[in-house]
Order: C-alpha cells, then structure tokens, then sequence
C-alpha cells in the first residue's frame, strides 16, 4: 500500500504515538485486503459498547494520547442517570460505563449513544466515503442512503476517526458494490417485522450483495430498512444490499448489476417467512413479565405508533422502549413521553438492549420483543424472549399473560 | 514436513494443533471458563478452541460480540493460537491485529486437500508460509 507523505509522517510517529498506532493498525488491514491506498474520510462511526474488549481498546488508544481528526458518533452503552435512579445499577457495577465515557470523551467522540445515527446527528450524503462500525448502521448508510464504508468493526472505525483515512478496498469500490445475489421476494411484507423475518433468511441467500426484486415501494418505510439490515446481519453478514425501484443504486436490474448476470437466484417464499415466525414465538407463554422494543433504537414514527396503542390499551407489565437521546428529547416535547408513561411504558434514551450492567435484572424472567437481535443478545445473559411484530408485543403487555 | 504458501493478514508466528471448521465462527458462541464452542448445530459445537489453530472460512456475526469475544478469551489463557481463513472481513481482521494472532489467507488449495484435524502446525503468518509437521 503507497501512503502519502502525511500518512507516512503519522506512521513515523510525527503526530504522537496514538496516531501512529491507529495508522500501524489500519496499514495491517489494508494490505490484508490488497488496498493500494487509503483515502480520506468525512464521518465515522464507532459502534461503542461500554464491554471490556472496546473500553481496552478505546483506554490502549487515550493512553496513547490520540484524538480523533473526524469526530465519530458512538454506540449506546446505557443510561447511567436513569438505571442509578431505578436502582438497577451501583457504583461499583457502573465504573465501566462511567470509564468508557471519560474515555471517549478525551478521544474526542461526540457522545450520541445510538445505533441509528443516520436518523439523527451523523446522515452521509450519496457517495460519501464514511468509516461506520455497528453492523445495522454500516449495512443501512452503504444500501439506503448509498455512503461508502466498509462493515468496519468498533476498533477499526475509531482508527479511522483518528487518523481520517482508511484503507481503500471492498464497499469503497465501485466494482464491489454491484448486486450478486438476485432475491425475488414472494411473499407479504406488511409490517416492519415482515422486514426482520426476510433478513433472517439470509442463510439461504448467502454471501454476496443481495438484490431483492417483487417488494412494492408502497411496502417500503424506513423501519422496515432498518430491520432488514440490522436482522441480516444477526443472521450473516451483508455489508450492502439493493432493492430494486427502491434503493438509489437500483432503479433497474441492469445498474443494480453492474450489466452482469446474477450468480445466484433465489426466491424466498411466505413460508420461508412463516417458518422463522413460528420458530420465534413458542406455542405456549403463560405470562409476560416485560416487553422490551428499539433494537435498532426506535424512530420517532414507531413510538408514536406504541404510543397510540397504548392509550387504548395500558400495559400490565412494564413496557421498555429504547431509542435515541434525540429522539427522546423530541417525545418529550410533544407530550409522547407523559402518555407513554401514563400507560406503563418507558422512553430509555442512550441504552442497548446488549448491556448485562443494566439489564441484569431481567435474567431469568419471560419478555417479549419485535427484533431477533435483541433476543439473540440478551439470551447471552439469560432473558428469555419471545419474538413478534410490535403490535402482538403491546398486546401481550396489556394482558401480562399468554393467550394467542 | 509439507510446506504451502499463503498471504499476510497478522503477523506473527505460532505452532498447534489445527482444528477445522467448514462453518463461519462467531467466538462470541463460546464459554469463556472452558474453551469451547457451543453455538448449537455448528460445526465445532462442543469442541475446544483454546490454543488451536483454527482453519474456517471466516467471520460472522454483529461487530461487537466478535471482539469481545475474542478479548474474553484471551483473558482468560483459552485464545485459539491462529487463524486460517478463506475470506476476509474487516471485523474478524481487525480484531487479529489488534490481539495479535496471527492469521492468512489466500492458501494454497493443495493445503486443504492434506490437512486433518489434530495436525501439528506451524504458521508463519509473517514469512507465509503454513507447515504441516507430519
């Protein structure tokens, strides 16, 4: 790989130690991908997450004296005010996230705390080379909005933000971002969780760009978007995808393809959706102790729709909706927050569902949430959860027990 | 000796006992007391990581849990020693040279005609080169 003069100084050590550790790091992953070069980014994104492998990492870079040259939007870890308040949490059990940021507070970070910072606080134009970690983030920027990054991981993004560079290889290149897969969808997609249950088909569409064909635009929302990435990413791995009339690089099958045949075609059916429905929500639940909804972190839209629900139908069991400090913010203004809270559910800014610190609490007990991601996450710490569309989550959270 | 060639991702140089997994690996998916893999129907389901040279595909999973899963397993004595892979991804890169294990690409396909579970290795991911002892 040829660095330019200036990256070679900050190689060399010119710049500090921190920045010539980011540069030794991201010189290492561009010749393991046979870049020529790198290129200078505009934004980044690191995907923060208050666990002791990113903190290391984060301290290892501080300690360093490094700061970053693109301040990067971070990841949620949780809301120490709120879960101290509610007494979920201690001192002692919080020093982590408190570290973390005081850590990435002294990088240079600005300190956004959410998985959906392409809603609020850090949006590409098309065709902008970004550096974005936090795999529902990169898949979303690269496929809907039409940015460049590759699917980098929380080091390598912070990297990125330090140097402002990256190494040119993958998604950052035109050839690589033609679709490879055709996917025709034969099947309803009615509700953003018809979006997440396609995205759980990724093992039979496989590696590669995946180009879907047979979904109405009139079917498409941005939340649906979002689930779709963020889903086929718990179940593989897509660092871009293409929706025929719907996504910018794809308005007909020629361009989405680069003029190329498909290396692959594959349909997936209703019942390959009504499978993994069926897989995710036992046939029996005898009661509901939580309802846990914002993996992805909630747009402003869905809590207005639970919010509406809820009116009709207050909530027997605690009803946790986890979205943006922004986004939270916004609820408050209108009034949205109180109802919520009149009806048993709750607005948790800055938090992911992936935080045994906070969430510790609920190990052991039965809930219920619209994302896979969510459940696959919090298995690891021992919450069992049920999965289903937003709307049979709320309605679950007004009996407190199963009936359907 | 048998000797192949392959390409550079970490540097470094390590021996062990390969172990192969036709599936990609998330290591998150393993108990970080024991050492071994327990994401259910995978190819490595029950077995040992620690201290092996993992021979796989490559990466999967959400960026997070495959660092921290790395980092916890280094933490506690039962890393795999390298990796070798058939595609890259930059999550799965990154997290190598940040832990410093070694790890390739690019081998030759004559490799994967020989090697066997419970080969003894020698990786030099530094010189490329990938040494069956037998």
């Amino acid at each position: 790989m040829i660095l330019t003069q200036y990256q070679q100084d900050m190689l060399d050590g010119r710049y500090g130690k921190g920045k010539a550790l980011a540069i030794r790091i991201q010189k290492a992953i561009g010749e393991g991908f046979r870049a020529q070069r790198m290129v200078p980014i505009t934004r980044a994104h690191v995907a923060l997450s208050a666990q002791e492998a990113d903190t290391w990492f984060a301290r290892k870079m501080r300690d360093a004296g490094a700061t970053c040259a693109v301040s990067p939007t971070v990841n949620p870890g949780y809301c120490l005010k709120l879960f101290q308040q509610l007494g979920y949490v201690d001192d002692e059990s919080s020093a982590l996230m408190r570290e973390t940021h005081q850590v990435y507070q002294a990088l240079g970070a600005n300190l956004t705390y959410s998985c959906t910072p392409y809603l609020f606080g850090n949006i590409p134009r098309y065709g902008e080379i970004v550096s974005f970690s936090e795999s529902s983030a990169t898949v979303y920027v690269n496929s809907v909005l039409g940015a460049r990054t590759n699917r980098e991981s929380s080091a390598s993004a912070l990297c990125a933000a330090i140097t402002g560079f990256v190494p040119e290889y993958g998604m950052l290149l035109e050839e690589n971002r033609f679709g490879t897969v055709l996917v025709q969808v034969d099947a309803q997609l009615k509700s953003e969780f018809d979006f997440a249950l396609l995205g759980l088909n990724i093992k039979r569409i496989g590696r590669g760009v995946p180009v879907f064909t047979g979904i109405h635009p009139s079917a498409v929302t941005t939340e649906g978007l979002i689930a779709l990435g963020a889903q086929m990413n718990v179940a593989g791995m897509v660092d871009l995808f293409h929706i025929l009339g719907v996504t910018p690089d794809a308005p007909d099958l020629d361009r989405a393809f680069g003029g190329k045949q498909p290396e692959r075609v594959i349909t997936i059916t209703q019942a390959h959706l009504d499978e993994h429905r069926a897989a995710l929500m036992p046939h029996r639940l005898d009661h509901v102790d939580f309802v846990m909804l914002g993996c992805p972190h909630y747009t402003y839209e869905q809590i207005c729709r639970a919010d509406k629900y809820l009116e009709q139908n207050s909530a027997a069991v605690p009803v946790w909706i986890l979205t943006s400090a922004a986004t939270a913010a916004l609820a408050q203004v209108n009034g949205i927050s109180d109802s919520l809270e009149a009806h048993g559910a709750r607005i948790v800014p800055d938090t992911c569902v992936d935080e045994a610190a906070c969430w510790g609490h609920l190990a052991g007990k039965q809930g219920v949430t619209d994302s896979p991601k969510c459940a696959y996450y919090m298995r690891a710490f021992g919450v069992n959860l049920a999965v289903c569309d937003s709307e049979t989550c709320l309605t679950w959270a007004a009996k407190g027990r199963g009936e359907f | 000796m048998l000797e192949f060639s392959c390409h550079t991702i970490s540097p470094g140089q390590t021996e062990g006992e390969a172990l192969l997994s036709q599936d990609p690996i998330l290591f998150y998916q393993t108990d970080f007391t024991t050492g071994i893999f327990r994401e259910p129907g995978h190819a490595l389901e029950g077995k040992c990581i620690a201290g092996k040279i993992l021979i796989f595909p490559g990466g999967k999973g959400s960026s997070v849990v495959q660092a921290d899963g790395m980092y916890k397993l280094d933490a506690a004595g039962l890393a795999p020693k390298g990796f070798i892979v058939s595609s890259l991804d930059t999550v799965l890169v990154s997290s190598a040279i940040i832990m410093e294990v070694p790890m390739v690409d690019d081998v030759d396909p004559a490799f994967y005609q020989e090697v066997k579970n419970g080969d003894r290795l020698r990786l030099d991911a530094t010189a490329e080169k990938i040494y069956i002892l037998r």
